[in-house]
């Protein structure tokens, strides 16, 4: 029976697991707030340190990590995560830093954040970064804001649609809706690429630019890239790269040589700070010279040998209270100077070589719509030869029982039933193979026995969920839940 | 190969013959050789572990780790040695968003846990599972009331942390919706110039207890007034006060909002932290972000889901509450885990002791006859004096005796010529603290 508690279940009152000093100065007496206290009954669980520790250790066997099996979630890069980067952080005083002490005595993590900078413009050839944005999604927002101000700042109202290609994350049009711009929508040719008579027709003097991930989210690299790049800053625009595919290009092609102007980077993805279930990721921004004056406040400058804060007039604004997810920037330094250049130049060639494996290895069984030399991530269309209609659900559900997670699924949008395979560049050819070998099997098991698929998984803490009652009920929390099981009492 | 590359030549060698070519660059013959990177990135070496580890030793030595009296939003607590412990524990770590639920239900757990405990010290009906920090989630505050009362102006209290009303007018800005701010009056929020100024054109208001200066404010009738205008009211706080004090559902606060950085998160120079955002039923589907719901497998086995992805990017794409995609899971799980330790007493506990030890501090430094209390309000861990002693002087003399504030705060803005805030929490002891006071009493 595996462990199913909930921490409020182990609560006793009159149990404690905190250890706090005796209070020094018991003669002031906070019940003199009056007024302003809390009357309303306070529900947090009481219990003993063990009970903790192994509440947490129980629940967190059903997790499924990098370090469990592969991975190959698509657009994701769930890369290694270097243990030297955690004990970085853990070994030295960088955490134990308030944000508002005097510059002199955070010289080191000054020097860290600009240091960060600096690589990542070498890396992505653009002028200046900003590490202030907190994930990929607000680095997409901050870097739209910049190129709006930009427009503005020529004296231009007019500039505010933003042209997004159909295969693009779902963070670019919710983005640009959240920076009071418009969404003009483009379409991809028959190779999965912008179609450039679609870019030409909806170019004119209201077009503030083009957000594009390049490799796209098919993994395929854009060909036409630097005539894409051409015509949008013919027009008047400016460019903007999504950097949530960068693994593919390091070591090969600089978005800033490509001719984009602005660009966000995944720290999480790309440099392999740990994506901790869903966050904290960092998301910097970078510019092109020209667009250095709105980057967002603070800014980190260097002067002889002394760092320093600077408040610039023409930026943006603020968009984080300090200077975003440090620690992560930390460990993303980190991982840079233990790779350096010469291991960073090898990442996307071969993250890039392992794609192609899999595509090749696995287009017999699977669909693959678009018949091409992939980047980093690899793209099918649900199974090949499936006379049971088995859907891409069930393949990706059936792989959990052979111990593996599965790929990003109905993703990207073009197709409908989408597998999206990126390996990345630590795994060996061993636990590519087995990959592939279960991939093999989970096609023939759909042909001979769909039902096992369709009931997929068997293996796991627990079964396929009912999400339709989630979202009827509506069941956020331990309160919801007792109502709840009560009304059926 | 590099340590972290596991291929040996005769894998590459091996792959390249299942894909007919003869080297991996010919993987990317369909790159312009134009943009084709031609040299190597100008950037050091790869570094051996220990000369990683050496680099950090020395880059951390030009750190000055100081004694805090400084708070403005960020606050030096107590951490529990268990926290680093369980959140280290890679199947927390190293997992992704919890897209796939039947491998993913110790994410799921926790984050369900850590939205029952917002839930129960806000006091609201719902929490999502976070957002990046205090100031985004105020931010996103003020658009959640923007798109419940279709309204594009929201007044914004002056006694808001400087951050966090920058961070909001810079989305505002773009967002190209406006504000009005409503003035302080002895430290606090006005009551009558918020009222003087409600009116149908404003999506509410958005106010901060305890405020930027640390004093607790009164919102009696406030909530009531903007309901009138069928406008809301938006309660930011830093979370752990709220054990004690009225929670923003005694308020009558239809939206609370701050940082949960007080809940075991380490100061780490500014992040990561992270939000807290939690509202009435009536507006969850307003809420941005991911939020977590109970449900069960197909044998009926309690289990936890993300839901209501409807309102969400990856669905909604352009019409989505807000851009939002990653929170920041592992943070909450640090607030989850803080939450189990400290408890229902634990929690009261450290705001206790921080009320103590500040107003012993408060005390002593009126004695001294240097400090001057020109506000006269009731505060938790935080407080704002007068001075007329140089701050520069201040900040010089404890520097040298390794303590970090009062902080200065017209550092902060021209308005606070003057203004040195202080803050104790329960982690300073009577020793450290009679030090402070010793260090300023020398001063003139």
């Amino acid at each position: 029976m595996s462990y199913d508690k909930l921490i409020f279940e182990l609560s006793k009152p009159g149990r404690q697991a905190f250890s706090l000093k005796k209070p020094s100065f018991p003669e002031y007496d906070v019940l003199d707030l009056g007024k302003h206290l809390r009357k309303l009954e306070l529900n947090l669980p009481e219990v003993s340190e063990l009970d903790c520790v192994r509440h947490f250790t129980n629940i967190s066997k059903k997790n499924f990590g990098v370090e469990t099996g592969f991975y190959p979630l698509g657009s994701c890069t769930m890369k290694y995560n270097p243990k030297i980067n955690e004990e970085i952080v853990s070994n030295t005083n960088f955490k134990n830093l308030h944000p508002y002490q005097p510059v002199s005595t955070v010289q080191g993590a000054l020097e860290v954040y600009y240091e960060l900078q600096k690589a990542l413009s070498e890396i992505s050839g653009l002028a200046e970064f900003s590490l202030n944005p907190y994930a990929g999604a607000h680095g997409e927002l901050i870097g739209l804001m910049v190129m709006k101000k930009y427009h503005q700042s020529k004296g231009n109202f007019k500039r505010k649609k933003v042209i997004i290609p159909d295969s693009a994350h779902g963070t670019n049009p919710a983005s640009t809706v959240v920076c009071g711009m418009e969404v003009v929508e483009i379409g991809s040719n028959e190779r999965g690429m912008v179609d450039l008579e679609s870019l030409k027709s909806v170019l004119n003097d209201e077009i503030a630019g083009m957000m594009l991930t390049n490799p796209n989210t098919l993994g395929i690299f854009e060909e036409d890239i630097c005539e894409i790049t051409k015509l949008v800053h013919d027009a008047g625009g400016l460019m903007y790269y999504d950097g949530a595919n960068l693994n593919a290009l390091l070591g090969k092609v600089r978005p800033g040589d490509m001719g984009f102007d602005i660009m966000h980077i995944n720290l999480h993805k790309t440099f392999s700070t740990p994506h901790g279930g869903g966050g904290p990721g960092d998301g910097p921004v970078g510019v092109k010279s020209f667009l250095s004056e709105f980057l967002p406040n603070p800014r980190i400058r260097k002067l002889d040998d002394y760092f320093y804060i600077a408040n610039e007039a023409d930026t943006i604004g603020q968009i984080s209270s300090f200077f975003g997810n440090y620690l992560v920037e930390l460990r993303a330094l980190t991982y840079i100077l233990t790779l350096g250049k010469e291991n960073l130049m090898q990442i996307g060639g071969i993250a890039t070589l392992n794609a192609n494996y899999i595509k090749e290895s696995l287009k017999d069984d699977f669909y693959l719509p678009i018949d091409d030399l992939c980047m980093h991530e690899c793209v099918f269309d649900g199974l090949k030869d499936n006379p049971h209609e088995v859907r891409t659900l069930d393949v990706a559900k059936r792989l959990l029982d052979y111990g593996m997670h599965a790929p990003t699924i109905y993703f990207p949008l073009l197709f409908h039933q989408a597998i999206m395979i990126e390996p990345t560049e630590t795994e060996s050819l061993q636990t590519i193979n087995e990959f592939i070998d279960v991939m093999k099997q989970i096609a023939k098991e759909a042909k001979e026995n769909p039902e096992l698929l369709r009931k997929a998984p068997l293996n796991t803490p627990i079964s396929r969920t009912d999400e339709v009652f989630a979202a009827k009920k509506m069941i956020f929390s331990y309160k919801d839940y007792l109502d709840y099981i009560n009304s059926k009492e | 190969m590099f340590k972290y590359f596991p291929h040996t030549k005769a894998d590459v060698d091996q792959m390249l013959k299942t894909l007919n070519i003869s080297s991996i660059d010919e993987l990317f013959s369909q790159i312009s050789k134009k943009v084709l990177l031609k040299n190597e990135y100008d950037l050091k070496s790869e570094m051996s572990e220990m000369e990683v580890r050496d680099y950090f030793k020395s880059l951390e030595k030009n750190n000055q780790e100081l004694v805090i009296f400084s708070g403005l939003g960020v606050y030096d607590h107590y951490q529990p040695s268990v926290i680093n412990a369980l959140t280290s524990r890679q199947e927390f770590l190293t997992s992704y968003t919890p897209y796939q639920p039947e491998i993913s239900q110790g994410t799921l757990q926790y984050i369900f846990e850590y939205q029952s405990m917002i839930q129960a010290l806000t006091g609201l009906d719902v929490s999502n599972a976070s957002m990046y920090d205090g100031s985004t989630s105020a931010a996103e505050a003020c658009f959640m009331a923007c798109n419940a009362s279709r309204r594009k102006k929201i007044l914004i209290s002056e006694t808001l942390n400087p951050n966090t009303i920058e961070v909001i007018k810079t989305y505002l800005k773009f967002k190209e919706y406006d504000f009005e701010m409503v003035a302080n009056k002895d430290g606090v929020f006005d009551v009558e110039d918020f009222k003087n100024k409600m009116s149908k054109e404003y999506a509410g208001v958005i106010v901060q207890n305890p405020n930027f200066f640390g004093f607790i404010e009164d919102y009696e009738g406030v909530a009531d007034f903007a309901h009138e205008f069928k406008g809301l009211l938006i309660q930011n706080s830093d979370i752990s006060t709220l054990s004690l004090l009225k929670s923003p559902a005694e308020n009558k606060a239809d939206i609370a909002c701050g940082d949960c950085q007080s809940l075991g998160l380490p100061v780490a120079f500014g992040g990561p932290y992270l939000g807290y955002l939690a509202t009435i039923k009536k507006l969850v589907r307003k809420l941005p972000g991911r939020i977590c719901g109970y449900t069960t497998d197909t044998s009926g086995k309690r289990s936890f889901v993300l839901t209501l992805q409807a309102r969400e990017q990856h669905i909604r794409r352009s019409k989505a509450n807000s851009n939002i995609c990653s929170n920041q899971s592992l943070l909450a799980l640090y607030v989850t885990i803080y939450m189990s330790l400290m408890g229902k007493k634990g929690l009261v506990e450290v705001n206790n002791q921080s009320y103590q030890n500040s107003h012993y501090l408060y005390e002593r430094l009126i004695k001294t006859g240097k400090f001057f209390d020109n506000f006269n309000q009731p505060f938790i861990k935080e407080f704002t004096l007068e001075t007329s002693i140089s701050h520069d002087l201040i900040s010089e003399a404890l520097l040298k005796s390794n303590i970090f504030g009062g902080f200065s705060l017209n550092q902060i803005s021209d308005r606070y010529e003057n203004l040195i805030n202080f803050c104790v929490t329960e982690k300073r002891t009577k020793t450290e603290i009679d030090k402070l006071i010793n260090v300023l009493e020398g001063l003139s």
